[in-house]
């Protein structure tokens, strides 16, 4: 490259590599509409061995390619363009149902498809990279460092589209820019080739033209008609009112004139009145929850004393509340029915927030504007964390929807809420003879409440609080209501406890000197599980109870925060034989499709990466036997693993800190990219300068940096959590960037040393550090949810040591 | 002469579309015997949610007599039998026949019961439940499913099977009080005017789950005082913990 190109090339490889990123997350954000975001995360990590193959196809075929190398370039430049929305559509053509891939195999096959035809972008896309490091081996340091910080402003990039354009319509303008990319290269990127571009240049505007033209008539979204938006909408007379799209989701108000929604989940079989008019709010197309009219009516809302969250409001007056995850107001309103002096509502997503404030404010009584409620946009954690005030009850009302609980939807997802210190945060944050109320659908076999129950009372053992004497548990047919009292509970309240119970049909299911025969009364469940589980974990014998226990009850965890993980292995057997007889229930399916992933990944790497390049290994000039080689795969494999592991690791551990789950991605993900695209730039010159391994340099620096914030993630969250939120921000990443400059740098150290003894490795390693990054998404969450996140940085600093150890000769 | 060859034609052709007919009559009513064997085995293995230790005698007649694969489209005909819930549009599925068993079973039917339905779907649990009683009520919100459901209910001979478009939240206030009612239309808690029209003594079933994943089965019971209780059924036999029974 001359100085003069490459300039221009560079800002091209940039703006490849952060349309990739963006096209990662942006179709994770689609395919969490069309279907379901675990299979979502399945789909997207597979689609990323278009890298893998792409490693294999140039490691082939490169001596080929470079011989027209403007044109590969150009080439596959257009096609990543044009395959951005073509791939998506296609997708969507497959009648790929997940829900029946228990009952029909032929699912698998078209699972199968969707990946495949997915991975086609990122093929493009990592030709282009890999060609480019091949050609351009003496500026690797600088072409990686571009590859980096283009995907650092991607990441930022496709956060802040998701906020202002719909989702469907952000393809075309990544379609755009990687046209514009390519116009750029075809105008000033190969002029030392002088190459003739006045063709491509005709091509590259005749196809942004099409696409223009095209695009906005493309109806691009079809959901799955398994969602409960499209059940919905079969409802005569049904309409949308209207959307809004954000990175946490799509949010859809729809109304059912005709037929009345009546939403009101745990509603008592006693009760006679009906909810009130109500708008259907759906998340993603799933997941619904209702805006209630309200016209400062009381008795309009009395329905909300018939579910198994008003059991506090009958104990005493609550005059402070606090409702973490407000979300549409039914819980506030239930709040306002008991008369509660002052509510603070937290809730995180600012689209809601905004609808009931403004568009639906008429519609909801103005619930968030009432003198006595504040809202606060807020990561519920977070919120109670930074916050000095105390609450007479904090409540946690039913966030999710009852079939995504059911499916296990949420297994693989972490949630802060639940853990053993969240559980002592809200403690500390409510008054003497407080109430924290935990409310929680009823899934059978029993998974949800018995492992609430143990993070509840690990959490109370902790902290030295008889739990046994002050927990409360109440049960209907469809949720049940944990109450954890600061205090020891009175005889007054067991008093109240019962007839609020027996006015209603719930079932006592644990209070300070029950007895089993007042258990299990009104829905009765074959054995009372509920009691027998509240018992157990109350007594010595909780360990061999969890154990025992044929799902996964172990206590959340702030480390190990996979509340609704209750997979375990040797419950399995039991299990596959009653699948098809009505016990598909049993199985919470979300971690086995992480491994289905894995298995799925590992397999087709076989298959498309590894058996191409063992078959023509005398291509590739690698020589049976030959170490160097070998020492190659595993110093680019373990960088593959070892870089996304403590992204993901440390993504989690800001969530905390950030007290948000979108400012913590964008945050985390872009200070890596953008400081370990700087560490890509400077580490030439650590080559240069240390003439003796040089590779210890970032490889020490890694795990001196990771070791020390691991060590005291405690004592920097709590830090960090109290400081003014630009603080917040700018400590965050100036902790980041020290370990991102280090962890930018063994990637082209080691493409460097490859270009001076073996450069016809080149596309090989990129291919295998492709591979390896598919791999280490899946694996890690796998890791986290076994060991913890800690553990996940320990594997990492491992892993580099290895890489260290394996750098190339 | 030709006539005669014509007439022989005819007769040929008639007795071949006869047979293929009984053909297929026979192989649809020798995958319905399999179909039950199969739902019996597992009903037979896991029998401890019923009050019995085998299904009764009426409902496995009805299940070997309700031709299923007329209340499946076209598309997916050839799974009919199979142990499976299915398709058929509308974002909605035909249960799985275990579930569709069991959940008749646990109703305790009589020949003279009146039942209310609601959420018709496809028609086919209320061909089964008019297997049994000739006194059925079914309302289906959706119109084009409760439309199918109508031809296809006729079709197959149930057509004394009272069909209903529209809300079911309200049950069917004329026809009530009912002995059983079955609830396969998703609701966010059990209708009180539903429980309003169970007859003292009768029974409610509901479904608990997703379309293609039912979770547990909920009975309702009004006894001769009108208190009401439920009873929450895994449709299989599973204790959560290792050891005990």
């Amino acid at each position: 490259m001359t100085r003069f190109d490459k300039l221009p090339y560079l800002v091209a490889i940039a703006i490849v590599s952060a349309s990739s990123l963006a096209y990662e997350m942006l179709l994770m954000r689609l395919f969490s509409i069309i279907q379901w975001h675990h299979f979502a995360y399945m789909i997207i990590s597979l689609a990323l061995l278009g890298y893998g193959i792409s490693g294999t196809f140039l490691a082939l075929n490169r001596d080929r390619l470079i011989r027209y190398f403007p044109t590969v370039i150009l080439a596959n430049l257009l096609l990543f363009s044009i395959s951005i929305p073509l791939c998506f559509l296609l997708v969507q053509q497959l009648p790929f149902n997940p829900l029946e891939i228990v009952w029909s195999p032929v699912q698998l096959w078209y699972l199968l498809a969707t990946y495949l035809v997915l991975s086609l972008p990122f093929f493009f896309t990592a030709n282009v990279i890999g060609l480019s490091f091949y050609r351009y081996k003496e500026q690797v340091s600088s072409l990686y460092a571009a590859d980096l910080v283009g995907a650092g402003f991607g990441s930022i990039a496709i956060i802040m589209l998701l906020f202002v354009v719909f989702p469907e319509k952000i393809l075309i303008i990544l379609q755009l820019s990687l046209l514009l990319a390519a116009l750029m290269l075809s105008v000033l990127g190969f002029r030392e080739q002088q190459m003739k571009t006045g063709r491509w240049n005709v091509v590259i505007i005749s196809v942004a033209v099409i696409a223009l033209i095209i695009m906005p008539r493309i109806d691009t979204l079809s959901l799955s008609p398994y969602k409960s938006l499209e059940q919905f909408l079969t409802i005569p007379n049904t309409h949308v009112l209207e959307q809004q799209s954000s990175p946490l989701g799509l949010i859809t108000i729809a109304e059912s004139p005709v037929i009345p929604l009546r939403h009101a989940p745990g509603l008592s079989l006693k009760a006679v009145d009906e909810p009130p008019h109500q708008l259907a709010v759906f998340t993603d197309g799933d997941g619904m929850t209702a805006i209630t009219q309200f016209d400062g009516e009381r008795d309009a809302i009395s329905y909300l004393d018939q579910t198994t969250s008003a059991l506090p409001y009958h104990f005493k007056p609550l005059q402070d509340v606090l409702i973490l995850g407000a979300g549409t107001g039914t819980d506030v309103l239930q709040a306002i029915y008991h008369g509660s002096a002052h509510i603070d509502a937290v809730e995180q997503n600012v689209q809601i927030i905004d609808l009931l404030k403004h568009n639906y404010a008429d519609f909801s009584g103005h619930i968030y504007t009432r003198p006595e409620v504040q809202v606060h946009l807020a990561e519920a954690r977070g919120f109670v964390t930074s916050s000095s005030k105390s609450y007479d009850l904090i409540s946690i009302p039913l966030m999710d929807a009852f079939g995504a609980s059911a499916s296990g939807l949420y297994s693989m997802t972490e949630n802060y809420l639940y853990t053993e210190q969240a559980i002592q945060a809200y403690l500390q944050h409510l008054n003497k003879d407080g109430y924290l109320s935990l409310t929680r659908w009823v899934k059978l076999p029993a998974r949800d409440m018995p492992k609430l129950l143990a993070t509840v009372i690990s959490a109370l053992k902790q902290e030295n609080i008889q739990a046994a004497q002050q927990i409360l548990l109440i049960r209907s047919w469809q949720t049940n209501t944990l109450i954890v009292k600061n205090g020891l509970i009175t005889d007054e309240e067991i008093t109240r406890l019962k007839q609020f119970c027996s006015d209603r049909n719930f079932d006592l299911v644990f209070y300070p000197g029950i007895k089993e025969q007042e258990t299990n009364q009104f829905n009765i469940l074959q054995q009372p599980y509920f009691y027998e589980a509240t018992q157990a974990l109350l007594s010595d014998q909780s360990k061999a109870f969890i154990d025992a226990y044929k799902f996964n009850i172990e206590p959340a965890t702030d480390d190990k925060p996979y509340v609704f993980q209750f997979f375990k292995w040797q419950t399995l057997p039991e299990i596959l034989p009653l699948l098809a007889s009505g016990g598909i229930s049993l199985l919470d399916n979300g971690y086995l499709i992480l491994i289905a992933a894995l298995i799925q990944a590992l397999a087709a790497s076989l298959l498309l990466i590894a058996l191409p390049l063992w078959l023509w290994k005398d291509k590739l000039g690698i020589k049976s036997g030959q170490q160097e080689s070998q020492h190659a795969l595993i110093y680019f494999f373990s960088l593959g693993l070892a870089f996304l592991f403590i992204e993901i690791a440390f993504i989690q551990k800001f969530i905390l800190i950030l007290q948000h789950p979108i400012y913590a991605i964008t945050t985390v993900i872009s200070t890596f990219l953008l400081s370990a695209g700087l560490g890509s730039y400077v580490s030439s010159r650590i080559i240069s300068n240390v003439k003796k391994y040089p590779i210890l340099v970032p490889i020490s620096g890694i795990a001196v940096f990771a070791s020390i914030y691991m060590l005291n993630i405690d004592a920097i969250t709590i830090f960090l959590q109290h400081q003014p939120d630009q603080s917040r921000f700018i400590l965050s990443i100036l902790l980041i960037m020290p370990l991102g400059l280090f962890m930018g740098m063994p990637f082209p150290m080691g493409l460097a040393r490859l270009s001076l003894t073996r450069p016809q490795l080149i596309p090989w390693a990129w291919g295998v550090n492709g591979f390896a990054s598919v791999i280490s998404a899946i694996l890690a969450t796998l890791i986290a949810m076994q060991f913890g996140f800690m553990m996940l940085v320990v594997f990492a600093v491992v892993l580099y040591g290895m890489a260290a150890y394996f750098f190339p000769k | 002469m030709q006539h005669v060859y014509a007439y022989k034609f005819v007769i040929l052709c008639l007795a071949l579309f006869l047979c293929s007919a009984q053909a297929f009559a026979d192989e649809h009513q020798q995958q319905r015997d399999i179909l039950v064997s199969l739902i019996e085995k597992d009903v037979g293995d896991n029998s401890e949610f019923l009050d019995s230790n085998r299904l009764t005698e009426q409902v496995i007649k009805a299940i070997q007599t309700v031709p299923r694969h007329e209340f499946v489209p076209l598309k997916n005909r050839h799974q009919a039998y199979k142990n499976r819930p299915l398709p058929i549009g509308y974002g909605q599925t035909i249960s799985q026949p275990t579930i569709v068993a069991i959940m008749t079973d646990l109703l305790h039917l009589k020949n003279t019961d009146r039942v209310l339905e609601v959420g018709t779907g496809s028609g086919y649990q209320a061909a089964v439940l008019a297997e049994i009683t000739k006194n059925v009520y079914t309302i289906e919100v959706v119109t084009e499913l409760a439309e199918r459901a109508v031809i296809d209910l006729k079709r197959t001979g149930y057509d004394y099977v009272k069909t209903r478009i529209g809300d079911g939240y309200y049950g069917w206030e004329e026809a009530a009080p009912f002995d059983a009612i079955i609830v396969t239309a998703a609701s966010s808690h059990i209708p009180p005017p539903l429980i309003k029209q169970l007859k003292a003594g009768g029974r409610m079933i509901i479904p608990v789950g997703s379309q293609f994943m039912v979770q547990h089965l909920i009975l309702v019971t009004k006894d001769a005082a009108n208190n009401v209780k439920t009873r929450q059924i895994l449709p299989v036999k599973f204790v959560p913990l290792i050891g005990k029974h």
